[in-house]
């Protein structure tokens, strides 16, 4: 089942949707990281593969991409960790469009599939960007996740919305990956533009630091990305029991904020 | 050497990589340069700031004495003669013109050697806008004399401390800044690097120094073109105008890069910083850092118009090592009395070799743009092992 059908089943079923990043390789027990992910509750789990200029990600990712790398992680390496998982929520892969031009898109898209991902973003791809990429990823059948921000235009939102797969990635702030103190209004209305346009599930990320924020977001979206949050106390030296602690919690808000019978809020 | 058209392609190089939150920004810059570009109004007042700021035009210098040296006719184009001392501020000024005209009250800028980082808060200063300069950690030892011109002049210099702690991360963190900051601020990039439209428009602003030096040589040589045309490649913006006027003739042209940095003869095809291109990377697609004595060669990569010049054969791209560039600088200052900054040096140091090397046959007429003075490298030079010095 793809990736956005998996994600679709769980919506329908009234659930909010939880999706934790790690960076690959981030320690020698990254995939047990992963592992209490899954027992958090997340609906799936986005792994980036670490490049050496992460543009769009603030000093957090930052640091984690470069202690990964500076420890030896690959992108082979990491998927061959991933193909021994055997998780069984979605995987999705994030990265930086070098890596995949780097080892050709049709052989980075299969080598994602041979692992178990089932997804893909690749934050510096916009969608003019991105017609070659998503042939390849099509026909490997993993769903090529694009993004739309605060200031996309109206009809360029439009055709986001259409070509992505799995879900529509709506990046909360004009700014990079890090935590932050509020969730910006601009995420909110972002949003509610796409609803306007898409029945595609739409995932908020970019700032998502607290449960406070988690259960926030999820009110008008159908569910939340947490990434630099999660990557602070890994750096910090948190256990993955302590960091899957965290992600619990984040859990619990999403879910008591679930007005009754789990539908759709639009935000008062 | 054209105009790339909305999808900023030079053949299959360049494009807009750029996350989703900046691509109405550069669409709008886009929008803007285009506009301004055809408007007289816009171009007559950047030609005056061009005039009565930086004193342009700038000279061709015949160099005599190594000349003779060298056996071929070497013509200098004085870009280290500008206001601020290097090619640098023809784009910025540009930029910023273009900046104000979009409202814009900020300019973002990264810099390596620090000429860029100069030119910007000289530009800031000049039309009333603020300006933040990023820079490396080991930029800014490097060049703590351009810092101190900078902060002089009122920008705020940030430093940067990942990575190789040079250019390459300084662009990356200038980048993560602008995104935040699109309302008000304008980033002003110092290369023909970048997503759509940078690379166009910044050599678009260059193309005065290849212009000019066209009708230059055309007085020097009888209305002939030079057999060669030369310049050093970092992200290559001095280079780009340069050719941009003698694209269309017979003259040859070479980029010289540093060994370290040599994005064009030894990269390979990737993605970085907002356009596709020629970067050093190892076997996994991991940009290598680069490393040059000048530190404005110091960047993996060049622009994606150099990299199109490179596979369609009309530009051929050379290697200079820190040590040739050095002695380069020796050479020139004391045949014609002329401290080139190291960056220029590394194209000079190929002239000599293929002078030398019999490559530049007898009486060729060379003509080298000189990018840069080489005030802000003296303390470099001085540290290290001078070639030639006879103490
Ligand atoms: C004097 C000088 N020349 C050349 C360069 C390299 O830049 P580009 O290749 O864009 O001309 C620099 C960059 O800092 C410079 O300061």
């Amino acid at each position: 089942m793809t990736l956005e059908n998996r994600l679709r089943r769980r919506r329908a079923a009234g659930r909010k949707l939880l999706m934790p990043y790690v960076t690959g390789g981030i320690t020698t027990t990254w995939l047990d990281q992963l592992r209490a992910f899954v027992e958090a509750g997340a609906d799936a789990v986005e792994v980036g593969l670490p490049f050496s200029d992460p543009t769009l990600d603030g000093a957090t990712i930052q640091e984690a991409t470069h202690r990964a790398l500076a420890c030896g992680a690959t992108t082979r390496g990491i998927l061959d960790d991933l193909a021994g998982a055997a998780t069984e929520v979605p995987l999705v892969a994030s990265t930086y469009y070098n890596l995949v031009l780097h080892a050709g898109s049709q052989r980075f898209c299969a080598a994602l599939r041979d692992a178990g991902v089932s997804g893909l973003i690749v934050p510096d791809l916009p969608l003019g960007e991105a017609d070659e990429l998503a042939g390849s990823a099509a026909s490997a059948g993993i769903d090529l996740v694009l993004l739309a921000a605060p200031t996309t235009p109206p009809p360029r939102l439009a055709q986001i919305a259409e070509r992505s797969r799995g879900f529509v990635y709506a990046v909360s702030v004009m700014g990079t990956t890090g935590e932050r103190t509020t969730v910006a209004d601009s995420a909110g209305a972002l949003v509610d533009r796409l609803r306007r346009t898409t029945d595609r599930p739409v995932m908020v990320g970019f700032g998502i630091s607290t449960p406070e924020h988690a259960a926030h977001a999820a009110r008008s979206a159908d569910g939340v990305v947490v990434g630099a949050a999660l990557m602070r106390r890994v750096l910090d030296g948190a256990s993955p029991y302590d960091v899957g602690s965290y992600l619990a919690r984040m859990r619990r808000a999403v879910d008591q904020d679930l007005p009754p019978g789990g539908g759709r809020w639009t935000r008062a | 050497m054209g105009d790339p058209g909305p999808t900023g392609r030079f053949g299959r190089y360049g494009g807009g990589y750029v996350p989703e939150s900046l691509v109405e920004t550069c669409r709008r810059v886009e929008e803007a340069f285009r506009q301004a570009w055809s408007d007289p109004g816009f171009r007559d007042s950047l030609t005056r700031l061009l005039t009565v700021h930086v004193g342009r035009p700038t000279p061709l210098t015949p160099a005599l004495r190594l000349s003779a040296e060298l056996g071929v006719h070497l013509m200098l184009k004085r870009e280290d003669l500008t206001h601020t001392g290097s090619h640098k501020i023809n784009n910025v000024l540009g930029q910023a013109l273009l900046a104000r005209r979009m409202g814009r009250s900020h300019l973002i800028a990264e810099t390596g050697a620090g000429q860029h980082g100069v030119a910007t808060a000289t530009a800031a200063a000049l039309l009333g806008l603020r300006a933040t300069v990023f820079m490396g950690e080991r930029d800014i030892e490097r060049q703590a004399l351009n810092v101190f011109r900078m902060q002089l002049l009122g920008a705020d210099v940030v430093p940067v401390g990942t990575g190789s702690r040079t250019l390459s991360d300084a662009t990356g963190e200038a980048m993560r800044y602008w995104v935040g900051r699109t309302d008000e601020a304008h980033y002003c990039a110092g290369s023909v690097i970048g997503p759509h439209p940078y690379p166009w428009m910044v050599r678009t602003f260059q193309r005065v120094i290849g212009d000019e030096a066209r009708g230059q040589c055309a007085r020097e040589l009888a209305n002939a073109v030079p057999d060669y045309v030369v310049a050093c490649v970092g992200g290559g913006s001095n280079a780009a105008g340069t050719f941009a006027g003698f694209v269309d003739t017979s003259a040859r042209l070479v980029g010289v890069e540093a060994a370290g940095g040599a994005g064009a003869a030894l990269g390979r095809v990737g993605v970085l910083h907002g356009c596709r291109s020629r970067f050093l990377q190892d076997d996994a697609g991991q940009i290598v850092e680069a490393h040059s004595i000048a530190a404005g060669l110091d960047y993996p990569g060049v622009g994606p118009e150099h990299a199109h010049l490179r596979d369609l054969g009309r530009a051929r791209y050379e290697t200079v090592s820190d040590d040739e560039a050095a002695a380069a600088v020796v050479r020139l200052a004391r045949t014609e009395g002329i401290v080139p900054a190291l960056e220029s040096a590394h194209a000079l140091a190929w002239v000599v070799r293929a002078a030398g090397a019999g490559e530049l046959p007898p009486g060729a007429t060379v003509l080298l743009t000189l990018s840069g003075r080489g005030d802000k490298d003296v303390s470099t030079l001085k540290d290290g092992p001078t070639p030639g010095d006879p103490a």
